[in-house]
């Protein structure tokens, strides 16, 4: 699990030091620690391995904050791996391996101090089909926070207003919360997938192709939503589509089989790629 | 949908179109194939339904009692008399063997037919049912002032009333007006004084022996000992005072019960048989009486409700061939829900352990074929083990350590209804792991990512969605190992059934539930009445009506989970968690 960061820990008491880094890493707040930014993201030289096979070569990467960032790349070029190791997603998966780093704010994913619960609270995802839980609206948005165990119900108002508002849905489904969360329409479903997770207010949000399987208008409201949430939170999104790359994203990065072919201001990438393959990638020729 | 496009495209062939290369018309033939084995399952199960419910049901109908009068001349007789008097079963062909030349020959077909009839006085024919040649009955009549008894031994009586004799009044002959009223009260107070023997015996004396019982361990525990400590000695006297006191409480129940009983002798019903013996019985014996050729429809109908319901809630008696079943329906539901409430915790948890968190690999899928095969072990096999490990092990060893005082009289080192609920637990356990296994493996991925996305631990992600996801998938894994424990017999033979049980599992003496007694069983009933009772021919109908409850039962149990699954999948797809 940490083979990339080397125990650096005293001898002395181990377990004291531990559960005194815990303590720290979970507290740490941006406005706490002004040097530390926990909306940075750095990729530093980082491999994957699915048991032999290796999916990513060597990716380097500096991902600024409050910014949209998309991956793009043909299928299978390792787009949405490196995607679900930023919060450790790919832990799920028997015979993995890694080398190399992903620091947030400084400080490694794979930190042998840092609970992966906690590190995933920090992170809000949304995956490629909409997964909303088999329960009301409501309590779809505050899963989070329950889990967290925060159940104050107040809080919890507050919260599901909150998200359901940056999300775009809550004029839409304010008056039936009690719900449940599969009698909303395929895009309702998605932004509930949003709205639940900017839920527990994370600093990065990580989105697995959103809107594939939504239609022009629904995907036309998420990259809204998209444009609307950057203002607070850095995202990065992993997208086929090569028009809503162009359109959402600041940042993009190319990868073709595994590595990291290109990755500049989205206009360059578009416009004045440096690589052939990504100009080619970009302009349709082949992927 | 597409069966029947299918259906219509055959039935109407389209001459443009050429069958195909083989000769073979266009269209699916072998949806008549696959329909036929269908029809063929559904059928049988129907008609077996069908068979049970007819047979089970026909049982409790109060029919007609025909007075059957035989040719003189004829060679059929009954007790040496041309009359027979019961009611009419069926009617059927004679075996061959059975007749002489001349009836073989016979031109009417009456004389190769027999008829079955019911004709109960077992105590004066020795024999319930006989058979008759069909050709040999003159006249069949249905006498109405005839009366058909439901009694305490020797099963119903059909006769011909003559008087009733009073303790304290004058006689009462058959045609007075005021004899059915008076038979019918006087029959109510005897059911009534029953019903309070019952009580006293049953209840009050059996607590009274209960007690007794454990003061008599305790003596003995003394009057073991060589040598008594004066603490020892003052415990013997309180426990003797005890015992005193006991029986002092025991007597005057007891002759109040005596003389219930002789109050049940003193009137006595004079009847009169079809051979023209005159009979006499108390009524303490009569359970129910009514006129079979009076009745109206209404009537007969109330009758049959009656008869049902007594035969539910009723005790049996008569080694089981008469009276109710309501101990073997009262087992079989405890047992079950025993059952239930141990196989529940240990196959899901077995389940969770083998889906979520064990790692897959080659052990894991052993393990999870040695449960495939575990659900095929024959449940004999299970019997023996839950003998030889609940009954003589786990409880020989709780008597050792509990109940040594009672030794070498076993209490839970005998088998009892906790062993048989435990015994089928671990023969259905594979059923419920394998069914709960599939219900967590249905849970969508996506559903256990999203939930790990917010933070969520595996534990939280189990408990909150994967469980609650998959209740309905478990609890129809638990409707099956439910039905399949309900209807087993072979290892509650070995680890706690009985053919009549002293008591009810659950009663109101303290404490309660008494999970170390012998109960009885619905499919074990069954077996006894068709397999073991003296008399197989009278215990026939009570075979289908006892199947007829037993499937009912299972019937009911499986909806009660179904509709629990129903409930909790509304609950889980909108409630909070």
């Amino acid at each position: 699990m940490n083979e990339a960061s080397p125990d650096s820990a005293p001898a002395v008491d181990v377990a004291q030091a531990v559960r005194q880094r815990r303590v720290e890493v979970a507290q740490r707040k941006p406005e706490a620690d002004a040097d530390v930014n926990l909306q940075h993201i750095q990729v530093c030289n980082y491999s994957f391995f699915y048991g032999t096979t290796q999916v990513l070569f060597d990716v380097n990467m500096d991902i600024p904050e409050r910014r949209v960032t998309a991956l793009i790349g043909p299928s299978g070029c390792g787009k949405t791996t490196l995607l679900r190791n930023i919060n450790r997603m790919n832990d799920l998966i028997d015979g993995i391996r890694h080398q190399g780093d992903i620091l947030i704010g400084g400080q490694s994913v794979y930190d042998r101090y840092l609970e992966v619960i906690s590190l995933r609270k920090r992170i809000g995802m949304v995956f490629q089909k909409s997964n909303p839980f088999p329960k009301t609206i409501y309590e779809n948005i505050v899963y989070s926070l329950r889990v967290a165990g925060r159940n104050k119900k107040a809080e919890l108002d507050e919260t599901v207003e909150r998200s359901l508002r940056g999300a775009a849905l809550w004029d839409e489904v304010k008056d039936r919360l009690k719900e449940s969360a599969f009698s909303l329409s395929g895009g309702q479903m998605q932004r509930l997938c949003i709205a639940r997770a900017i839920a527990n207010r994370p600093e990065i949000l990580l989105m697995d192709e959103p809107c594939s399987a939504l239609d022009p208008v629904a995907t036309g409201k998420i990259e809204d939503l998209i444009d609307e949430l950057k203002k607070e939170y850095t995202i990065i999104i992993v997208t086929h589509n090569m028009q809503q790359a162009a359109r959402v994203s600041d940042r993009t990065a190319f990868f073709y089989l595994g590595k990291l072919i290109e990755y500049d201001d989205t206009q360059t990438i578009f416009m004045n790629p440096a690589e052939e393959q990504t100009e080619a990638y970009v302009s349709g020729r082949f992927g | 949908m597409k069966q029947v496009d299918d259906h219509a495209a055959q039935s109407t062939p389209r001459p443009s179109a050429p069958a195909s290369g083989s000769g073979r018309p266009a269209g699916e033939t072998y949806v008549w194939v696959t329909g036929m084995g269908l029809t063929v399952g559904l059928t049988m199960i129907v008609l077996l339904l069908a068979l049970v419910v007819y047979n089970g049901v026909s049982v409790f109908w109060p029919r007609h009692v025909a007075l059957v009068e035989f040719q003189d001349d004829g060679a059929t007789r009954f007790r040496d008399g041309t009359r027979a008097l019961g009611v009419i079963l069926i009617e059927q062909d004679r075996d061959m063997r059975d007749l002489t030349p001349e009836q073989r020959d016979s031109p009417n077909p009456a004389d190769r037919r027999e008829k079955q009839l019911f004709l109960g006085n077992r105590d004066a024919f020795g024999q319930s049912f006989a058979y008759f040649s069909a050709g040999d009955i003159e006249r069949v009549s249905y006498p109405e002032e005839v009366i058909r008894a439901e009694r305490m031994e020797w099963g119903d009586a059909i006769f011909f009333p003559i008087r009733l004799e009073l303790q304290d009044a004058d006689p009462i002959e058959a045609d007075d007006p005021a004899f059915d009223s008076t038979l019918h009260k006087l029959v109510d107070e005897v059911n009534a004084r029953r019903a309070a023997i019952t009580r006293i015996e049953r209840h009050a004396i059996g607590q009274i022996n209960l007690q007794m019982r454990d003061l008599e361990l305790e003596e003995r525990f003394y009057s073991r000992q060589d040598a008594l400590t004066p603490e020892q000695q003052a415990a013997r006297d309180s426990v003797r005072d005890r015992m005193e006191q006991l029986r002092a409480k025991y007597e005057p129940l007891a002759a109040e019960a005596a003389a219930l009983r002789a109050k049940q002798e003193e009137n006595r019903l004079v009847y009169r048989l079809v051979t023209g013996d005159e009979r006499s019985m108390p009524l303490g014996q009569v359970v129910h009486y009514y006129y079979p050729n009076r009745l109206t429809l209404a009537g007969r109908a109330r009758l049959f409700a009656g008869h049902i319901w007594g035969f539910l809630s009723g005790y049996p008696r008569e080694a089981n061939t008469e009276g109710g079943i309501f101990p073997a329906i009262f087992g079989t539901f405890v047992m079950t829900l025993l059952m239930s409430v141990a196989v529940m915790p240990f196959g899901i948890m077995a389940a969770i352990y083998l889906r979520e968190y064990a790692k897959q690999g080659p052990l894991v899928r052993a393990v999870r074929i040695a449960i495939n095969n575990l659900a095929g072990v024959p449940s004999i096999v299970f019997g023996i083990f839950g003998l030889g490990f609940f009954v003589y092990f786990v409880g020989g060893n709780i008597d050792r350590v509990f109940y040594d005082r009672a030794l070498p009289t076993p209490t839970f080192g005998t088998p009892g209804i906790l062993w048989a609920a435990l015994t089928l637990a671990l023969m259905t356990v594979p059923v419920v792991i394998v069914a709960t296994e599939e219900a967590l493996a249905a849970v969508p991925r996506g559903v256990r990512e999203g939930s790990l996305a917010c933070g969520a631990s595996k534990w939280q992600t189990i408990r909150y969605l994967v469980l609650p996801a998959s209740a309905p998938g478990i609890l129809t894994g638990l409707v099956l190992a439910m039905a399949r424990g309900a209807g087993e017999v072979a290892p509650l033979m070995l680890v706690g059934v009985v053919a009549l049980a002293p008591n009810l599992p659950v009663d109101a003496i303290f404490p309660f539930i008494h999970l170390e007694r012998k109960f009885m069983h619905l499919g074990f009933h069954i077996y006894d009445l068709g397999f073991q009772s003296p008399d197989s021919e009278a215990a026939k109908p009570m075979v289908f009506a006892t199947t007829l409850v037993l499937i009912l039962l299972v019937v009911v149990l499986n909806l009660l989970a179904i509709l629990v699954r129903n409930h909790l999948r509304k609950k889980y797809a909108t409630d909070k968690f």
